[in-house]
């Protein structure tokens, strides 16, 4: 993909789609007035209304929370998550619009597919569920079920679920919490959690995250069970103190 | 295109040699006006107080020029700076226009500001690199930049120091620019002409001025010149893959027929009857456009008229050069993959759906010489801008990741030559550089 990037002078060109001058003998067809007709730019990667599978590179998007969507889009438009192909489609919609947007997507009460079959060994199967269910006191990572609740399905309105995610998108995300081309709200408590884990370890707990079968109720949890680990700009603290529930 | 520009260099250097003395002498002549080398004026006493209305006419004035939409970053706080303008001679930065005492315009004076504006020259009296549009901007009267300088002035002062200039050796030098401003820059105000009326001037003032329409719109040569007979014939934009279609004609953008108030329409609203913006066009309706008044979007439509005189090229015909058929292959391919993923939308006569999505057949865009918008148009998607008249804009989906090179190059030539369409057919190549 191109870069981009603004050009000579402050970078602007008539990509005037336009002046289709009246050449078409058919009537023009007629478009549904929907959000389902308005976001077909998303569905084509993120699947039919937004339940791309676990295969490919594409996260499913459909029943995840809405206040975590909106904030995923808002980081697109603004640079805190680094997509160009993201950044460049949403990048001059509204904060009502992506909001919007974000809420059909949570909307979307999809069942799931069969998860993909894992393909690590039974011993680092072991070790990466500990991972996991226990994390890792000693270094400070705390287990993803504390925060992305039990069943690690999401908790409402701002923690997504971990599960029918493709391997290759949860290493990505890891990675760019790493090297700083993602962003959450400060405190960041994924950037810190990706710093600790070493590139074995992620890969390990993609890959067994990935093969995990989502539970019948696959619906974000309505709240914390217990107060988060870390903080977390993005949530309530575990003190209790909200700080920007989207961001 | 490599080897071009490293010819170039040893030209420029020679150029640089020769010009930049004569330059010097010019400058130190006084023959320019341009004050180069004249002090500093001392920093006004006592606090700077706008006049009333002066603030809300110079934010209104900073949405016409766009300000924001090179010195705001993405997602960074208004008017702070950060963005970078990249050319093919190296990146500019934006910077600081808040009125920070350190990082920002905080000790700047009207009249510095003026300069900058005006003449092209900082506070320091040293040229700025073109990025900055002041070839365009120069038109601006003294009244509407001072009330631009009381905008800037009200706006919460942020600290944020510039970043340094990134323009390669010899560009950004002192002389490099002096010779260039000596080739392209002629400093002067608007005058308006007395044979229009004042819808006419008001459009050209903003068209040719705050507008600045040219930095994208104008052809422009190998030092990044746009010359006077090259106003508004189209140009491509360098490092974007985006070509800025030309107003004057009536086969690019040119607006011989299509009525002043469709213009408005896709100026105010970024879409149109006939289509909508996307790309950097979209970028300057979100940012500007979009914010201006109808009658100052008119003006500027009745400007670029062609039967107003202020597009020379808009009625005089280009001879149509023969298009060769594409290779039947190809269009066999393209057909099917336009079948799959584009006639649902599209239509399968290209029909386009109104207010959500563009007609092909005869779409400008389409049609252009250059491919290089289709393609982009292919490989990203896009979503017109949010704007008052169009909230909830319909979107086109990205295909780099579905389609490869091929398949795009087979598809665009598909649009290209079928409907009634009739445009050159687009090779893999041409794909794979604006990749």
């Amino acid at each position: 993909v191109s870069t981009r990037a603004h050009a000579l002078a402050i970078g602007t060109a008539l990509a005037l789609c336009a002046l289709g001058a009246g050449a078409a003998d058919r009537a023009p067809l007629r478009v549904p007035d929907t959000l389902a007709e308005r976001v077909r730019a998303c569905t084509a990667c993120h699947g039919p209304e937004g339940r791309a599978t676990p295969y490919g590179y594409f996260p499913r998007i459909a029943g995840k929370p809405a206040g975590y969507l909106f904030a995923q889009l808002r980081h697109f438009r603004d640079g805190q998550r680094e997509n160009a192909l993201m950044s460049d489609l949403v990048s001059h919609l509204s904060d009502d619009y992506l909001r919007e947007i974000a809420a059909y997507f949570s909307g979307q009460d999809l069942p799931y597919p069969a998860p993909r079959p894992s393909t690590l060994e039974s011993a680092e199967r072991e070790r990466a569920a500990a991972l996991v269910t226990h994390g890792d006191a000693a270094r400070g990572v705390p287990a993803c079920t504390r925060c992305h609740g039990d069943a690690m399905t999401g908790v409402q309105p701002a923690v997504p679920g971990l599960l029918g995610l493709p391997r290759d998108y949860l290493v990505a995300q890891f990675g760019a919490w790493r090297n700083g081309t993602r962003h959450a709200a400060t405190p960041d408590c994924m950037h810190r959690v990706a710093q600790a884990l070493s590139a074995d370890e992620v890969s390990l707990v993609a890959n067994w995250l990935a093969a995990q079968p989502v539970p019948a109720d696959a619906h974000p949890a309505a709240a914390l069970a217990q107060a988060l680990p870390l903080e977390c700009g993005s949530v309530a603290s575990p003190a209790g103190t909200a700080s920007g529930a989207a961001r | 295109m490599s080897r071009l520009r490293f010819a170039f260099v040893y030209a420029l250097v020679a150029v640089v040699a020769i010009g930049g003395a004569v330059a010097l002498l010019l400058i130190g002549l006084g023959l320019r006006g341009d004050d180069a080398v004249a002090p500093e004026p001392p920093v006004a006493a006592g606090p700077f107080v706008a006049q009333p209305g002066q603030v809300e006419r110079g934010a209104y004035l900073a949405r016409a020029g766009n300000c924001g939409g090179c010195h705001t970053a993405r997602g960074g706080l208004p008017y702070a700076g950060g963005r970078v303008i990249e050319t093919p001679f190296g990146g500019v930065p934006a910077p600081n226009l808040t009125p920070d005492l350190e990082t920002g315009l905080g000790r700047w004076s009207a009249a510095d500001f003026w300069r900058a504006l005006h003449d092209g020259l900082a506070r320091d009296g040293r040229p700025y690199a073109p990025a900055f549009p002041y070839p365009d901007f120069t038109l601006v009267t003294r009244e509407d930049a001072d009330a631009l300088y009381a905008y800037l002035r009200s706006l919460p002062a942020v600290r944020r120091a510039n970043d340094p200039g990134r323009l390669r050796f010899p560009y950004g030098t002192t002389p490099a620019l002096a010779v260039w401003r000596a080739l392209y820059f002629r400093p002067g105000v608007f005058a308006p002409e007395p044979a229009h009326d004042a819808t006419w001037n008001r459009g050209a003032y903003l068209v040719r001025g705050l507008g600045h329409c040219e930095a994208c719109h104008a052809s422009r040569d190998a030092l990044g010149g746009a010359s006077a007979a090259a106003s508004f014939t189209g140009g491509a934009l360098p490092t974007q893959h985006w070509y800025a279609p030309a107003l004057a004609a009536p086969v690019e953008a040119g607006l011989a027929d299509a009525d002043a108030t469709q213009l408005v329409q896709l100026l105010k609203t970024g879409v149109s009857p006939r289509g909508a913006v996307i790309g950097p066009m979209a970028d300057v309706v979100a940012t500007s456009t979009q914010h201006l008044t109808h009658e100052d979007l008119f003006a500027m439509a009745v400007y670029l008229q062609p039967a107003s005189g202020a597009n020379p090229h808009a009625t005089a015909s280009r001879a149509a050069p023969a298009v060769p058929d594409a290779p039947p292959d190809q269009m066999k391919a393209g057909a099917a993959i336009y079948h799959d993923h584009c006639a649902r939308c599209h239509g399968d006569a290209g029909e386009g759906a109104a207010g959500a999505y563009p007609a092909l057949a005869g779409n400008r865009s389409v049609l252009l010489a250059s491919p290089v918008n289709v393609v982009q148009a292919i490989l990203g998607g896009g979503f017109p801008p949010s704007t008052a008249g169009n909230p909830r804009p319909y979107g086109m989906p990205p295909f780099v990741a579905t389609l490869d090179e091929t398949q795009v190059a087979a598809v665009a030539t598909y649009v290209r030559q079928s409907f009634g369409n009739r445009a050159p057919a687009v090779s893999v190549l041409e794909v794979a550089r604006s990749h």
